[in-house]
Parts: C-alpha cells; structure tokens; sequence
C-alpha cells in the first residue's frame, strides 16, 4: 500500500513539476527576449537569435546618455511612492472602519468605491486635462499623484479590509484589559498583524502607479513629470532609438534572409550618432 | 481584590433591544460568582459591561465601593480571560505574559519576577519563548490565565474559557481553575452556558434568561430550590423530567398515577395559592427500582408501572429511559430550554421520562419495571409564571 502511495506521489510531483516549469517559461520568455535583445548590438537587433552573437552594453550607455530616461525614473518613483503613500494610509483608515464599525452609509461607501475602480478611465482624460490646465496642476506631480490616488484607493481598501476582518477582534479587547489606550492597543496588537497587509496592499498600489500609462501620457508634457512608461514610448521615432521597434512595424514583410541587409543600412544610419 | 456591585445594571442597544435588565448582584471580596445561561441570554454582555468593553445603559457599577461606569476598561483593574484567549500571535508566551505589566511601565526585574511566578504556577516555565500558534489548547489557556494573574488585579472576568477544549482536559482545567482561585483568592466572574461548571466552580451561581437574572445562590440551594421552571429544568444533567398534573385534595394526579404529597409539600403548595393544573416535577435520580425500596418509604411515595425504553448502565447505577402516553407539559420556559439543546425538533410523542436506579436494579431493556419515586422531592410548578409553588427559602 505504502509503496503505491509513494509511487503515485513521485509521479504526482514529476507531473506538477513539469507543469509548473512550462507556465514558468511561458512566463518569462517575453522578459528574456527583452534581456536578450537589451545586450545586442544594433547591427544584430533583427537576427532572431536568443542568445546573442556579440554581446553589448551599448544600449545601457545610451539610455542613460541624456536625461530623458533619468528624469522620467525619477519622476516615477517619486509620483508612485508619494501615491502609495497617501493611499495607503487613507486605505488603511478607511478599511480598519469598513472592517470594524458599523456605520450608516458604509455599504454605499464600498459601493461607490467599487464604482470608482469600474469606472473606464479613458473616459476621465479629457476633462481631467482641462481640469489640471485651469488648476495649473498639468505636467506637474500634484498632477500625477492625484489621479492615481483615486484609482488607487478602492484597491487599497478592498485589500486592506480583507486583510483587517482575518484579524480576531478579542485581541483588541483583549489588549484593553491588559491597560492598553486605544493608541497602544492599535500600535502594539494590531499594527504588527495588519503590516503584512499593508505592505502587500502598498505593493499592488505601487505597481499600479508605476505601470500607469494613460494619464500619465494625457497629464504630462515635458520631462518635468513624464513617467517611465511614457519615456518609453517616446523612445520610438527619437533619433538613436529609432531602428527596434520602428523598422519592424514599418517593414512587417522583413524576413531572416532580408535581416543581415536591413542591420547593414541601420548601422550605418545610426553611426552618425 | 475589591467587591463588584451590581445595581440595577441594564443595557438596551441603539436599536432598542433589552440584552440586560436591571440586574442586581452583589459579588463579595475574593467570592468565584457564575454567570450561567442559554446563549443570548445576557451573560457575556452583562460581563463585558463589568469590563468597561460595553456601556452601561442604565443603574450602576461599583468596584471596591467606586462607581465606574465611565471608567475605560484600563483605568478599572481588572483582567479578562477570553473564549478564544486572544493571545497576541505575534508575541511570545513571555512576551504575552509581560504585556500588561510592559503597558503598565513596570520595571524589567519585576516583569521577570512575576512572569516567572505565574510561569511557575501554571507550569508553562518551558513554554515561555514558544509562539502560541505552536501551543496545545490547554497550554494556550494557561497562557491567556497567566496574562490575567500577572497583574494581580482586582478582580477577574472569564468568558467560557474552557469550552474550546475537548471534554477531558475540560474536566482537568475545571479543578486548575478552582484551585487557582482558591489559592490567589481573588473575586472572580465567571460566564459559562455548561451547567455543570456552574454547578462545581461557583461559590455562587446566578441564572440568566432573555437578560433577566432568575436566581442568585449556592449550587446545591439552585439545584434543591429552584425558583422557577427555567432554572429547575436548566441545572442538573440529566435534567428534571416534567410532566402536568392536577392537584386534589393534597394529591397529586399525573400520568405517574396518584401521589399523596407529603405535609411538607402540601403546606407548600397552599401557601402558594398556585391553580390546580400545575407541571409536576421530579429529578431522575429521586427514582428508585420499587423492589429496592423499604416498606415503609414505598408506602409513602408513588408508584408506576412502565416498560423500560432503553437502559444505560453507568456502572455506579442505571439509567432507565421511558416513554409515557400523555400530553406533554408546556410552558414557555420548557420550550426555550429545549430550543437551546436543540431538541425542540427532535419528533417525540407522549412524554419522556429519565430515572436513576441503583445499579442493583433488575430493570431489563424492553421488560416491564415497576417503579418507585420520593412524593417528598416532587416539586411543582405554575405553568403560566413558570414560578415553583413548593419553593422555600429553607
């Protein structure tokens, strides 16, 4: 008996092993290929190899040549922490009360929060912009930070509240009893259950901020606030960055016979710079 | 240590629900008092209201002769043993222990005296730098009893602190409890919905209904003078069997046949000016096999003959269960207390009667016995008021 469980087990675990190394790969294919196609060298770009033939940091040094790329790393880490900051201390009150009290209108809170994050953004945009341009808040932080702010709030507070109902309520009495004010009973008995709450619910509302696009791209106009994503994007069509994406999308018919011909042109259109 | 004064303490909710009704109790210095009740019947509430976890709607609370009712549950010294224990996760067993001594700004080498003294008391000197979530059930109840006696407060609160434990280390904690009390002899209120450990912990024990206290006293004087139907049929397991009767000229007429009440009962029972149709009452254990009884007290008391329905030997004595043709008794106290067993679904005709037999009894399963009970420990109730007509201050 005990060696058919066991049998049945090795299988069991060669089987999800498998499994599990397939989705992994799937995964990260995407990713590798940008790792790969990141230490090729202009001329090889389009070779359709994996791995590369000649390794090179020449694009790492002209990323960071001029400051597009700096500033806008700076602008977002700063625009998504200030966010997830703010966010994540409104979210936290507010779940902690959705969580523990019972108050009149706290269904329609959740509801309207819920609408909030349903709400399609791109409908936002246009009075958004004018709204920014009339407060002077467009291209700014403030600008930025906002926005993300009310997109972000639902996130945290339903995240939060899942989180501060797994908490036993006694301990709060408990910590009470033991001579606790309420100050001490949330810093010493809560606070410490509910960090792993918070920081994984600062987590996701951080990823949001960093990977937003839309307004950051509406709301933004110059390096001064530009984010990550948006540099990025203005990467294609800027002089030195122009072959990657921009002659694949104009010559969609470029085949491997045809690449070693269209790496000779680029290179040589590129040296200059 | 102090005394705890009830006065006339009520709570209503916001909503206007009455969860506790002006109850009176006065609890003496280093006396172990049992809140004991079916579930919702106000207990926890009236104890978390003592705690300063629940306002006071109404009357007043005192510890050691202060009124407290706008005190915050910090400010009234005193500790709380939790159903579920509520210990910090995040802290070790020391920690846990510590905590209310830390919050109370108690220097290093007294936290560690006292800590290692309750340790010592309740053995969990081994324990003390484990995590709770890596304790037994019976240590982390010695752990969340140990946070409690740190601080030798004045008084203790503990609510169903036993009933997550299973029925044997229940059994054990119940005396660790007792002898706990006994030995640091500090008020103590205690709220349970077992009678059982209403019936042994308690110096007193006070019976709760729908948020109205029933009956204050002794274990023993509850179980011999119940004041009511409610607190007859809620303490003593097996519980009382009740069955209507009628009463005539001194005697007693059921379907356990004419029993002639004693002077005794019968003075009682006039004294009390109750109706005539009335709900009999008799304990199982007031039953005896009728070949086992003397002459002279089987002349005395009454006698029925039924077949025996199922019979369960104990060892020490029999229980034979029967099952009577007739109506059953009904009264809203009986209906509540059968709602909370939950046998008020249990599909059941004509009534059904438990008796305690010494474990000489030739009573066989399924065969006819003849049996005897005490007319003298019959105790009779009014079926409207629920109010025992046989009660006495003694």
């Amino acid at each position: 008996m005990a060696g058919i469980g066991g049998a049945e087990t090795t299988g069991k675990k060669v089987g999800w092993g498998v499994l599990n190394t397939v989705v992994v790969i799937y995964a990260l294919i995407p990713v590798l290929w940008i790792a790969s196609l990141s230490f090729k060298s202009p001329a090889t770009l389009a070779d359709g190899n994996f791995i590369p033939r000649e390794w090179s940091l020449e694009n790492y040094k002209n990323i960071f040549a001029t400051s597009e790329f700096t500033r806008a790393l700076i602008n977002s880490i700063g625009i998504a922490i200030i966010a997830t900051v703010i966010a994540v201390v409104f979210g936290t009150m507010a779940a902690y009360a959705i969580a523990r009290l019972d108050f009149p209108g706290k269904n329609l809170l959740v509801g309207v929060s819920l609408l909030i994050a349903m709400f399609p953004q791109v409908s936002l945009v246009s009075p958004l912009f004018e709204i920014e341009r009339g407060l002077g808040l467009f291209d700014t932080w403030p600008g930025l930070i906002l926005p993300y702010i009310t997109f972000a709030l639902p996130l945290a507070i339903y995240t939060l509240s899942a989180f501060f109902r797994e908490i036993p309520w006694e301990l709060e009495k408990a910590a009470k009893m033991d001579g606790a004010t309420p100050g001490q009973a949330f810093r010493r008995v809560i606070a410490p259950l509910a960090a792993p709450g918070v920081f994984t619910t600062a987590i996701l509302v951080f990823i949001f901020c960093w990977n937003d696009f839309l307004f950051a791209i509406s709301l933004t106009s110059t390096e001064q606030s530009r984010t990550v994503p948006v540099a990025l994007s203005f990467f294609t069509g800027s002089s030195q960055f122009e072959d990657p994406a921009g002659r694949s999308r104009r010559q969609p018919w470029s085949s491997r016979s045809r690449s070693s011909s269209s790496c000779c042109s680029s290179s040589a259109g590129s040296s200059p710079a | 240590m102090a005394e705890i004064v009830l006065d006339k303490v009520t709570k209503r909710y916001p909503d206007g629900a009455l969860a506790v009704q002006e109850v009176d109790l006065e609890i003496a210095d280093g006396e172990f008092v049992i809140l004991v009740g079916p579930s919702g019947c106000g207990k926890s509430t009236t104890l978390n209201m003592i705690a300063g976890l629940e306002d006071i709607t109404d009357g007043e609370l005192r510890i050691g002769g202060q009124r407290v009712n706008e005190r915050a549950p910090k400010d009234r010294d005193i500790a709380m043993v939790f159903q579920s224990y509520a210990l910090y996760p995040h802290m070790t067993v020391k920690e846990n222990m510590a905590f209310p001594l830390r919050l109370a700004k108690v220097d290093n080498a007294t936290v560690e005296r006292k800590v290692q003294e309750a340790a010592d008391i309740l053995d969990l000197t081994q324990h003390l730098d484990r995590k709770p979530s890596n304790l037994s059930g019976g240590q982390r109840q010695r752990v969340a009893m140990g946070r409690a006696i740190v601080r030798s407060p004045k008084a203790f609160l503990m609510d169903e602190p036993l009933s997550n434990l299973d029925a044997k280390l229940r059994v054990q904690m119940r005396t660790s409890v007792s002898r706990l009390q006994k030995q640091l002899g500090t008020t103590t209120v205690y709220v349970t919905h077992d009678q059982t450990e209403a019936m042994t912990l308690g110096d007193r024990v006070v019976v709760m209904r729908g948020g109205v206290v029933q009956q204050i006293g002794a274990p023993q004087f509850l179980y011999d003078q119940p004041a009511n139907l409610f607190v007859a049929g809620f303490i003593g397991s097996p519980s009382m069997n009740f069955m209507p009767a009628t009463l005539e000229n001194g005697s007693l007429r059921s379907v356990l046949g004419d029993v002639t009440l004693t002077d005794r009962v019968r003075q009682l029972v006039e004294a009390a000016e109750g109706p005539r149709e009335v709900i009999m009452g008799i304990r199982p254990e007031h039953f005896e096999d009728a070949s086992l009884v003397e002459a002279t007290a089987l002349a005395s008391g009454g006698k029925f003959t039924s077949q025996v329905d199922v019979l369960e030997s104990m060892g020490s004595d029999k229980y034979a269960y029967f099952n009577l043709t007739g109506e059953q008794a009904a009264s809203a106290d009986l209906q509540e207390l059968a709602a909370d067993v939950g046998s008020d679904d249990v599909p059941g005709e004509g009534i059904s009667l438990v008796t305690r037999l010494s474990s000489a009894s030739g009573a066989v399963e399924g065969a006819s016995a003849d049996i005897w009970f005490d007319a003298d420990k019959v105790q009779v109730f009014d079926p409207s008021t629920g109010r025992n007509l046989t009660y006495t201050e003694r």
